[in-house]
């Protein structure tokens, strides 16, 4: 008799790698993105609104002038000039930045992974939102932690919940949030929310991690101030360049004071000794004179108009019982369906349908989430958003009208 | 199991992979895996993908000696590739479409079997028309008395163990049906056996069974995830059965793909109850190729390599002209 051992480490393989297996949701994502699909369901940028000359221009004058430097290893935090950069632009949004407290790092993605290697021990307690962004979901439970969640309403987390959390004993290493426009929820955190947490934190002695990557795609109203701003010793502040220039330089940062930074620093070295010398060069670059701000404007006109397509689209085509969000930016609206609906389990009718959305269960740890859905606006064009969210709101009354059915 | 020395195949063996079902990612993985194999075997074997829109345009050129159906699902399972094949007069791996269409439906797959005596737990079809059109809603409770708890729900026309669940009290049972239909526009809920699991597949005709593999998810459920991530299923071939209950649980195989008309290869699911009894509760006629899929652990077993066995699958097909 033989037993066939498909792999033969199975029993070596660490603990926290139990959740890293094989799902019919990312099956289903691989039919979805087929270009016969109209896919509501990526995060992906509109990068054609950068102009490719442009970057060409930018990546021939890095290797014509800084080869030796593009092609080499860099230092672990990053070139100086390209933080310097990185401060100028967090200071559009009025945030004090010190390039000397910023790491470099892989996309914010690696930032929130080396949070996660820093500040968690098995069975911690970390504080994220409900529903919270999947990739750190991703990143923090490979370090095992124990998820105390706090919804979300139009006005952001509810910090009262997370008060009665701590006066309930609750010890976290840290509050995770991302304040401007949410992923995957659309909203934006209050003044009065803002001025809570923050309060609230400093006086329980636990840090705040503000992941911003959509802060800059403002659609209208008035730009809250960054978590950051408003107490830079109790908040580690996360960026990225992937929403306003690209994904591909894989440029994201972190900005903390300096026992936290250090520790960053010696992670990130650990892990990829230095980020990539050539793309930071090619950013540091793109930030230098006044191109980029137009592109972003131009960026924020199309993320504008898709917002409006969607939440059009919505208005038309969705049951009259389901809720949506209504972003003032970023990339997302969040939908609520009535409860009876299982948006995990209705993806597969709808990539037969054609179109595509996230089902709300990747957005939570346990498993909540069936009767949401996110749909991205970020990518495909006015036309294909108001045909995409018309089949979907063709599947929620077919879907409606069996449920009743089936209930008698 | 050598083959005899064959004259030399000429031109081109299209893989057929990937299409627009469900199970696109994993029907590109078994074809990568067809076309590497049967390329280190010296054929000139490249990968097709028919939800490129050049299905026809390619198959019509002169060069295509035989194509190799690695399409898992709706469309490369029911019978419609191979409708177009038939038309092209490309020959063809495995069935043909009329009992492909038989074999991918469940509902009609479970009526043959029954039919013909062979054992496959009992069921109840719905259909979402009956529901939609005659508000047959309300008929749902007669299913758990006919069908009886704990169940399992499937869509008709599915594979994977997508959109399967199974359902232990009667309250859950509309749910269950609703993401069962999300795949397909019939269920059938079935009596669950609880027991062992075991594969059993044939490469040539029904009379020549591999031996079978026993399925043991780590999870208790074969779902999924346990079928695609390496380690999340242990598998045992021989099975860990008695020579007799071997016996019975091949011969329930052999009489199901008999009475399906099946041919070259495919697999039968068969669950074994305490009494050592026999149910059919799967067949597959494009049984995974992937490094996780039971046929070619079966194959394994039985001494065949897994470049043999898709040489020996493509044989089948190439001779059949």
């Amino acid at each position: 008799m033989a037993e066939f051992n498909v792999d033969p480490y199975v029993d070596l393989y660490a603990r926290r790698t139990s959740g890293m297996s094989a799902s019919e949701v990312r099956a289903l994502f691989a039919v979805a993105s087929r270009p016969e699909v109209v896919s509501l369901a990526g995060g992906m940028p509109f990068v054609q609104a950068i102009p490719a000359e442009h970057v060409a221009e930018i990546v021939e004058s890095v290797l014509a002038e800084k080869a030796d430097v593009a092609l080499q290893y860099g230092g672990g935090q990053g070139s100086p000039g390209l933080r310097a950069r990185l401060a100028m632009l967090m200071a559009e949004e009025g945030t004090p930045a010190d390039p000397e407290d910023m790491v470099v790092t892989t996309g914010a993605q690696q930032a929130l992974d080396l949070i996660g290697k820093i500040f968690i021990d098995p069975e911690d307690e970390i504080v994220i939102e409900a529903p919270a962004y999947v990739g750190a979901l991703s990143a923090f439970s490979a370090y095992e932690p124990r998820y105390i969640q706090v919804d979300l309403d139009e006005e952001g987390m509810l910090v009262e919940q997370l008060e009665d959390a701590l006066v309930h004993g609750a010890r976290p290493k840290f509050v995770y949030t991302v304040p401007n426009f949410h992923n995957p929820a659309g909203v934006t955190m209050s003044r009065a929310r803002r001025e809570h947490l923050v309060a609230l934190c400093r006086e329980a002695h636990v840090p705040i991690v503000e992941d911003n990557p959509y802060g800059l795609l403002r659609f209208d109203g008035a730009p809250e101030p960054t978590l950051r701003s408003m107490d830079p010793r109790n908040v580690i502040y996360l960026g990225t360049v992937s929403k306003v220039f690209s994904p591909g330089v894989r440029v994201g940062w972190a900005l903390a004071e300096p026992g936290v930074l250090q520790r960053l620093i010696l992670a990130k070295e650990a892990g990829d000794l230095c980020g990539s010398s050539f793309t930071m060069l090619v950013t540091e670059r793109y930030f230098e004179g006044g191109l980029w701000r137009r592109n972003l404007e131009r960026l924020v006109g199309v993320y504008r108009s898709r917002r409006d397509a969607m939440l059009a689209a919505l208005g038309e085509h969705f049951p009259a019982d389901a809720a949506w969000t209504n972003p003032a930016g970023g990339f997302y609206v969040w939908a609520t369906l009535p409860g009876y609906f299982d948006t995990q389990a209705m993806l597969a009718a709808a990539v037969e349908r054609r179109v595509a959305y996230v089902p709300g269960t990747a957005f939570y740890p346990d498993g909540r989430g069936g009767d949401r859905m996110r749909l991205s606006f970020c990518y495909p064009t006015e036309e294909e958003i108001a045909e995409g969210v018309r089949r979907l709101g063709e599947l929620l009354a077919d879907e409606e009208e069996l449920f009743r059915s089936l209930s008698g | 199991m050598s083959e005899q020395p064959l004259e030399r195949i000429d031109g081109r063996i299209a893989v057929l992979a990937g299409g627009q079902a469900p199970e696109r990612e994993v029907s590109l993985r078994s074809g990568h895996r067809v076309m590497t194999a049967l390329q280190s075997k010296g054929y000139d074997a490249f990968l097709l993908d028919p939800a490129d829109g050049k299905l026809v345009e390619t198959l019509s050129s002169a060069t295509i000696t035989a194509c190799f159906i690695t399409l898992h699902g709706r469309d490369g399972e029911d019978g419609t590739v191979q409708r177009v094949l038939e038309l092209l007069d490309v020959p063809y791996t495995g069935t043909a479409p009329f009992a492909c269409q038989i074999t991918f439906d469940k509902v009609l797959m479970k009526e043959v079997l029954r039919a013909a005596g062979v054992p496959t737990p009992d069921w109840a079809t719905i259909q979402a028309a009956a529901i939609r059109d005659l508000g047959a809603g309300p008929a749902l409770a007669r299913v758990s008395e006919r069908v009886g708890m704990p169940a399992v729900v499937k869509p008709s026309r599915a594979g994977s163990a997508m959109g399967i669940s199974f359902v232990d009290r009667e309250a859950d049972l509309p749910h269950a049906v609703m993401s069962a239909l999300s795949f397909s526009d019939a269920v059938v809920v079935e009596r669950k056996v609880e027991g062992p699991e075991v594969a059993a597949s044939m490469v040539g005709t029904p009379d020549e069974p591999l031996p079978l593999v026993e399925i043991v998810p780590r999870s208790g459920v074969f779902d999924y995830a346990a079928r695609y991530t390496p380690g999340a299923t242990e598998y045992f071939s021989p099975a860990r059965l008695s020579p007799e209950i071997t016996e019975v649980c091949r011969n329930a195989a052999a009489a199901a793909f008999r009475a399906l008309g099946l041919r070259d290869v495919s697999r039968a699911d068969v669950l074994v109850d305490r009494e050592g009894r026999p149910w059919v509760v799967d067949v597959n006629i494009s049984p995974g190729m992937t490094d996780t899929s039971l046929l070619p652990m079966s194959a394994q077993a039985a001494g065949m390599p897994f470049p043999d066995l898709c040489e020996r699958i493509l044989l089948l097909a190439v001779r059949r002209r």
